[in-house]
């Protein structure tokens, strides 16, 4: 079979901030870019962040770019690199002062300055006073971050393909990156972009859970792309759990909820963070909290038929307050959990949330692996951002506000890296002429399948393992089957069968491609869980209680094709400022 | 010819809870929808996520979407 093929000198897989960022840098320096989005852009999951982009402004109260480094750090229970946390923070304040000029309506203060308001982990003087950090457009930030992008990119003629899937990364026998192969959801047609440089900006991958705060597409596309062509994937052990998920659905009940006052019970009516925290309670953090809930669902204390959820009370506010402060939760709650919370409370399950690990980068956007002499050498031609990326700056624990700084400065830096790379790289690569084989054939499997198995059901099965073995909250006999049992799921999703087989708008077999990708990262995070012992961050142990800093302070990298782990050292050794060594971390 | 599907893809939205709403529609309503309500669904899926569920939630009447609210009730029911 032929395929159709493309040339541009970018390609970008993602149309969120992150691969919109990255590619408006490209276009406006004059580059073609093709921009693959399984979605309208507008519509990708970035439009779900709330919270603001942090960035030391010291518009509403003194900040410094270190101080902001510090609190990343700490963080990221000394995980993350401090090489990138140190260039990130640096550039904050000018990213956000781009995207002002690009058109974002930030909120302003009096003054005419963007206002800014307080988030949890912001620290003044390196863990003094609550910081001021986060630049936010109402609860819209993220919808207005996608829409300014969007428009300043057609003006700058980026190229987008919207509704087609990235099926596979192209790797010629150097194993340099030459572009993607690519499904074309509305006609069937299977493409190959070839590139001087591929850009992966797909986002996370929670749906591996069962409950999970993300949108439907978050399948982790290109990690498993990436996994597929012997990229390994770095510190997948870390996904960050929101305690209050609505129960069965996933939705995110904000933390705004226990601020104004309200609290969780077990199925006793018992206010039992009273005892795993006897001063914050129910405000203690989120990874405390989480694992509490988690120890009360072990332990038989949980709510409903299947004593698998808790509930998060708040009708003794007061209907006036709920409806004043709470009205969105309000709406949440009774749609989803049909529960009017003026009068009974929400049923809830910590929730994953957000993917600390991914594609391992440099600072520059550059997929780094050890392929010949170094843990982090360039994969020539292959770039990535964002929530699919570990570059890693949220190391085992990621911050709020600084997931939307990560798009937009990483998106920016592996844009310059790239229109430098391309000065030297002027030609395409020879295509390899076996490029597509390796999507056509999953394709020609999924047509021909007989007697195989149903895409839903694997998939819940899938989602069930993940939920009940690798959660919030990890024990050695869990993880030690969950290993067995996800392999025994990754083996079913090589059988799925679709009944539709035609080409036009065929939603079941892009939904069994989705699940092929799932399988991938489900499998990474499981095996990289169980081999971790320690608890750091968003990994928690039973077993191993307590961070190990003589033993654990490195990086996890998985390669998908022996399922081999190996490690590398934490880049604790940032830019120009002194390194933050690892300490006790309390809040 | 597969208008159905083609909807079913776009209620694949960047927000979980229009996600959920959305698919519900698909599963309960759509298929009972004649060409005008068909026509108003995918009027409704142009609209911004933020917008569109505001829409969805907030219930009030707004004299511009008049034209849409047969189905946007029904999506505000599921």
């Amino acid at each position: 079979m032929t395929v159709a093929r493309r040339k541009f000198d970018a390609v970008i897989v993602g149309a969120g901030g992150g691969g919109m960022r990255a590619a408006l840098q490209l276009s406006e320096a004059g580059l073609k870019v093709a921009v693959l989005s399984k979605v309208f852009p507008t519509r990708s999951h970035t439009v779900a962040a709330q919270g603001g982009i942090a960035a030391a402004l010291g518009n509403v109260t003194e900040d410094n770019w270190h101080w902001h480094m510090y609190d990343t750090v700490k963080g990221s229970d000394y995980l993350g690199d401090q090489d990138a946390i140190e260039f990130m923070c640096r550039q904050a304040s000018e990213v956000v002062y781009e995207l002002e000029h690009y058109g974002m309506p930030f909120d302003r203060l009096e003054n005419g300055k963007i206002y800014q308001r307080p988030f949890g982990g912001q620290s003044q003087n390196f863990g003094g006073a609550q910081a001021t950090r986060s630049c936010a457009v109402a609860d819209r930030t993220g919808h207005a971050m996608l829409h300014t992008l969007y428009q300043r990119n057609v003006r700058a003629n980026t190229q987008f393909f919207v509704e087609w899937m990235g099926l596979d990364l192209i790797r010629d026998e150097h194993g340099d990156v030459l572009g993607v192969s690519a499904l074309d959801i509305e006609t069937g047609e299977v493409m190959i972009l070839q590139a001087r440089a591929t850009l992966f900006a797909t986002g996370g991958g929670a749906r591996i859970f069962s409950a999970s705060t993300n949108a439907f597409i978050n399948t982790g596309d290109g990690l498993a792309m990436a996994a597929r062509a012997g990229v390994p994937l770095q510190d997948m052990e870390f996904w960050q759990f929101h305690p209050t998920g609505v129960y069965g659905v996933g939705i995110l009940i904000s933390e705004a909820v226990r601020g104004e006052g309200g609290y969780l019970l077990n199925k006793d009516g018992e206010r039992f963070m009273e005892r795993y925290a006897p001063h914050a309670k129910d405000l203690a953090s989120r990874d405390v909290v989480s694992r509490a809930m988690t120890t009360e669902i072990k332990e038989g204390r949980a709510c409903g038929r299947d004593a698998d959820h808790l509930l998060l009370k708040l009708d003794h506010l007061g209907e006036d307050v709920i409806k004043a402060r709470l009205p969105g939760i309000r709406e949440i709650a009774i749609k989803f959990a049909h529960a009017d919370p003026v009068r009974e409370p929400i049923p809830v399950v910590p929730t994953a949330h957000y993917m600390m690990g991914g594609i391992p980068t440099n600072f520059h956007g550059q997929v780094v692996a050890p392929y010949k002499t170094g843990p982090e050498e360039v994969v020539q031609g292959f770039y990535a951002v964002g929530e699919c990326a570990c570059v890693s700056v949220h190391g085992a624990n990621r911050l709020g506000t600084n997931s939307l700084l990560d798009i937009l400065v990483f998106g920016r830096a592996a844009g310059n890296q790239i229109i430098e790379d391309l000065k030297r790289n002027t030609h395409h690569k020879h295509l390899p002429g076996d490029a597509a084989d390796k999507a056509l054939a999953r394709l020609a499997r999924l047509d021909s399948q007989k007697d195989g198995e149903n895409v839903a059901q694997v998939g819940d099965m899938l989602r069930k393992t993940m939920q009940a073995h690798c959660g919030v909250f990890r024990f050695a006999d869990l993880l030690k089957q969950g290993v067995d049992k996800i392999s025994e799921v990754a083996e079913r999703v090589k059988n799925t069968e679709i009944r539709d087989k035609s080409r036009v708008f065929n939603t079941a077999r892009v939904e069994a491609l989705e699940l092929d990708n799932l399988a991938e990262v489900a499998v990474a995070t499981m095996v990289s869980a169980q081999a971790r012992k320690e608890s750091r961050g968003a990994h928690a142990r039973d077993d191993f209680p307590h961070r190990d800093d003589d033993k654990w302070l490195k990086h996890t990298l998985y390669f998908s094709e022996d399922r081999r782990l190996d490690y590398k050292p934490v880049r604790l050794k940032p830019l120009t400022v002194e390194s933050f060594p690892p300490k006790a971390r309390t809040y | 010819m597969k208008e159905r599907e083609r909807a079913r893809w776009r209620c694949r939205r960047g927000l979980l809870e229009l996600d959920i709403v959305l698919q519900r529609f698909m599963d309960k309503h759509y298929a009972a929808l004649d060409e005008a309500g068909i026509r108003q669904f995918e009027m409704l899926l142009d609209f911004p996520d933020a917008d569109l569920w505001h829409m969805i939630v907030q219930k009030d009447e707004d004299e511009g979407k008049a034209d849409m609210q047969p189905v946007l009730r029904l999506l505000q029911s599921v």
